[in-house]
């Protein structure tokens, strides 16, 4: 049985515009306002899309309210939680509020899969199907097909299921939409002053800015941004699962960031499609190899199985990351010269 | 004061891809600079004479008064100042042997540091407490000993963020660009005009990373000018800036004087201090120990065995200011 690079090809390009790269698309663009323009340090960003995520999941399953309402408290719980968070520790220095928010993110996670909350966010089981009222207006809906094929040629590049084109729609075009508020906020003179504060705090209280006061609304705004993405996550899956919600999605995050280039706007969305096209891509054809007729050499070396692929794709994308990070540490869009740059 | 021919090479030796500075840190800085001092009367002049020279005395028109003003680190009392009260529109030194206390007193004066005891009040009105971020507008801006260019933003970027009470500041207005559009033109118009003066138009748009040490030194005060300031702090601003620059910075702090901006800095080079400063502060020990006019400090002998005989390497017969000096 040979390779087949037809489903490689295909979940390159699907997985590369999918829901996970439009997801952490926007959870990077409210870390790129936390950390590339504010220069916050913010390691518990999984716990921002948590917020979102449990916000909508438990107004329906819990409250018993509307999906429309829970997407209200999806935005308004990631927003307690960044002044929660912010408001003791933003007058101190940088790293208070890393570990604040790492050991946040890591509490609510193993407070919501906590037994005793099973009535309220159904502890470690989660929630499930509580966003059937999201489908009921999904444009995409027709009887008989599941799913979309585009495939000009004969080869198939997009295939999406008609639920996932539909919050692929809506996610992509509020991705745009945040990207726009990124741009336009970080060309007036509070994104300049925002700038400031990563350059030099001391300097931009000098000058009269309020820098507590600018971190705090970068805290809540990168937060929401991320609570938004959450909200995305669970209701393309029908499910919040408290186990989705691991410190490794933060540092994910992180990773694509640094991908597309800290602190450009677009990067986000960039360094988010290049890292999901690719390890796609890469454990398909990882797959596609453990059921191919190899050297016996070979086979006994690599050793792959369905189980050993998946964590072997990680230490392929580590080691592309290292290669990354010597020949292009500024990312696709950052500026070499411009990271070079500091205060002597 | 230096000649112009001897700093024009020393730029030019620095620097010798920027002719423009050359020109303009000499025309605008140590020429102009120099031209000021000849030509215009010192504004305040005959100020101090009625002045007396001991410490905490009154002068006729105080922009700053810090009492009693004390700040300790654990065991270690790092400032106890009984009075200092700063004429207003003078440029007044504040000196002293290192570890005398001079950063650790400029942070109280600024609120970058908060004192154990005492009192700070600014125009009259007590800034105790008072944030740091508030006094720009009342006023006061300070620069750093250590410069604090904001490295990966422009040259007029780093400019405009000087100025004080912009709309566009505020997030609830920041994308309202109608709303902060026309007071951005006028801020950069004030940003050209500044730039221009201090002779670093042609470098707007370069990153402040790219300047040179003296050239941040500048910009700094540039943009601290963009606040409007009545009193300006001034954190060594000569330290590591080459010897032709020097005059430029000195020949932009006394045009500051000259339009009745209020100048107080910390300084270690004797020389500058004595040539440019109406009045001088002279700080041991965490404690003022004498003030004077130049004339005056550099013939107390309070000051000479406290600090001047330890320039020459532990002249002083007293050894603990010998060691506090290396």
């Amino acid at each position: 049985m040979g390779i087949d690079w037809g489903i490689i090809i295909q979940q390159f390009f699907s997985q590369g515009v999918g829901i996970n790269a439009m997801v952490f698309a926007m959870a990077a663009i409210g870390l790129n306002i936390h950390f590339g323009y504010t220069g916050l340090l913010n390691f518990g960003h999984v716990g921002f899309m948590a917020a979102g995520a449990y916000g909508v999941g438990m107004t329906v399953f819990w409250l018993d309210q509307s999906l429309w309402l829970g997407v209200l408290v999806g935005l308004l719980l990631p927003t307690i939680m960044a002044l929660i968070l912010g408001i003791p520790t933003l007058r101190l220095r940088a790293d208070y509020l890393g570990i604040t928010t790492i050991a946040a993110s890591e509490a609510l996670r193993i407070f919501v899969r906590w037994r005793g909350n099973q009535e309220r966010t159904g502890s470690s089981g989660g929630i499930n199907d509580f966003a059937d009222e999201f489908f009921e207006f999904n444009i995409f809906t027709r009887p008989g097909t599941e799913t979309y094929d585009f495939a000009p040629g004969g080869l198939t590049i997009f295939q999406f299921r008609a639920n996932d084109l539909w919050v692929l729609l809506i996610g992509w075009t509020l991705v745009a939409f945040f990207l726009l508020l990124t741009w336009q906020l970080m060309r007036s003179p509070w994104g300049r002053a925002l700038k400031s504060i990563r350059e030099d705090e001391d300097a931009a209280r000098a000058l009269g800015k309020n820098a507590y006061a600018y971190k705090l609304q970068a805290l809540v705004l990168g937060g929401v941004i991320g609570g938004v993405a959450g909200m995305l996550q669970v209701i393309s899956r029908q499910a919040v699962q408290p186990d989705t919600f691991n410190p490794v999605i933060t540092f994910l995050i992180w990773t694509i960031l640094i991908i597309g280039g800290v602190g450009k706007v677009a990067s986000p969305v960039a360094g988010s499609m290049i890292y999901w096209a690719l390890i796609s891509g890469l454990i398909t054809f990882m797959r596609e190899l453990i059921g191919t007729d190899l050297s016996d050499e070979l086979e006994t070396f690599l050793n792959l199985s369905v189980l050993n692929v998946d964590q072997l794709r990680f230490v392929i994308f580590g080691g592309a990351l290292m290669l990354l990070m010597w020949f292009r540490p500024q990312g696709v869009f950052g500026n070499r010269e411009e990271m070079a740059l500091e205060d002597r | 004061m230096k000649t112009g021919d001897p700093s024009e090479k020393d730029v030019a030796i620095e620097d010798p891809n920027a002719p423009e500075v050359v020109l303009g840190a000499t025309a605008g800085g140590g020429g102009a600079g120099a031209a000021a001092q000849e030509d215009i009367p010192n504004p305040i002049a005959g100020t101090f004479d009625g002045v007396d020279p001991t410490p905490g005395s009154p002068k006729p028109d105080e922009i700053l008064v810090a009492k009693n003003v004390v700040r300790r680190f654990g065991g270690l009392t790092a400032v106890d100042v009984d009075e200092v009260r700063i004429q207003r529109g003078a440029i007044t030194a504040l000196i002293g042997p290192n570890g005398a206390g001079k950063t650790t007193f400029f942070n109280l004066l600024t609120g970058f540091d908060d004192p154990d005891e005492g009192d700070v009040s600014l125009n009259g009105n007590s800034i105790n407490g008072v944030a740091s971020h508030k006094l720009a507008a009342r006023g006061m801006v300070r620069t750093f000993q250590l410069t604090k260019s904001l490295a990966k933003m422009s040259v007029m970027d780093n400019m405009l963020l000087g100025a004080g009470d912009q709309r566009g500041e505020k997030l609830s207005f920041s994308l309202l660009r109608g709303s902060w559009r026309k007071q951005e033109s006028e801020v950069r118009a004030r940003a050209e005009e500044l730039l221009e003066r201090f002779s670093m138009t042609h470098m707007a748009d370069e990153y402040a990373a790219t300047l040179s040490g003296g050239q941040r030194k500048l910009l700094e005060m540039a943009r601290a000018l963009m606040a409007k300031p009545s009193l300006i702090l001034l954190d060594e601003p000569m330290a590591g800036v080459n010897p032709a620059l020097v005059q430029s910075l000195l020949g932009h702090v006394e045009a500051l004087r000259d339009e009745g901006v209020s100048v107080l800095f910390v300084e270690h080079d004797m020389d500058v201090i004595m040539g440019i400063s109406d009045w001088i502060v002279v700080l041991a020990e965490g404690s003022v120990i004498a003030e004077g006019t130049p004339d005056q400090v550099s013939s107390n002998p309070r000051v000479i065995d406290a600090y001047l005989g330890t320039e020459d390497g532990g002249a002083s017969s007293d050894g603990r200011q010998g060691r506090d000096s290396e």
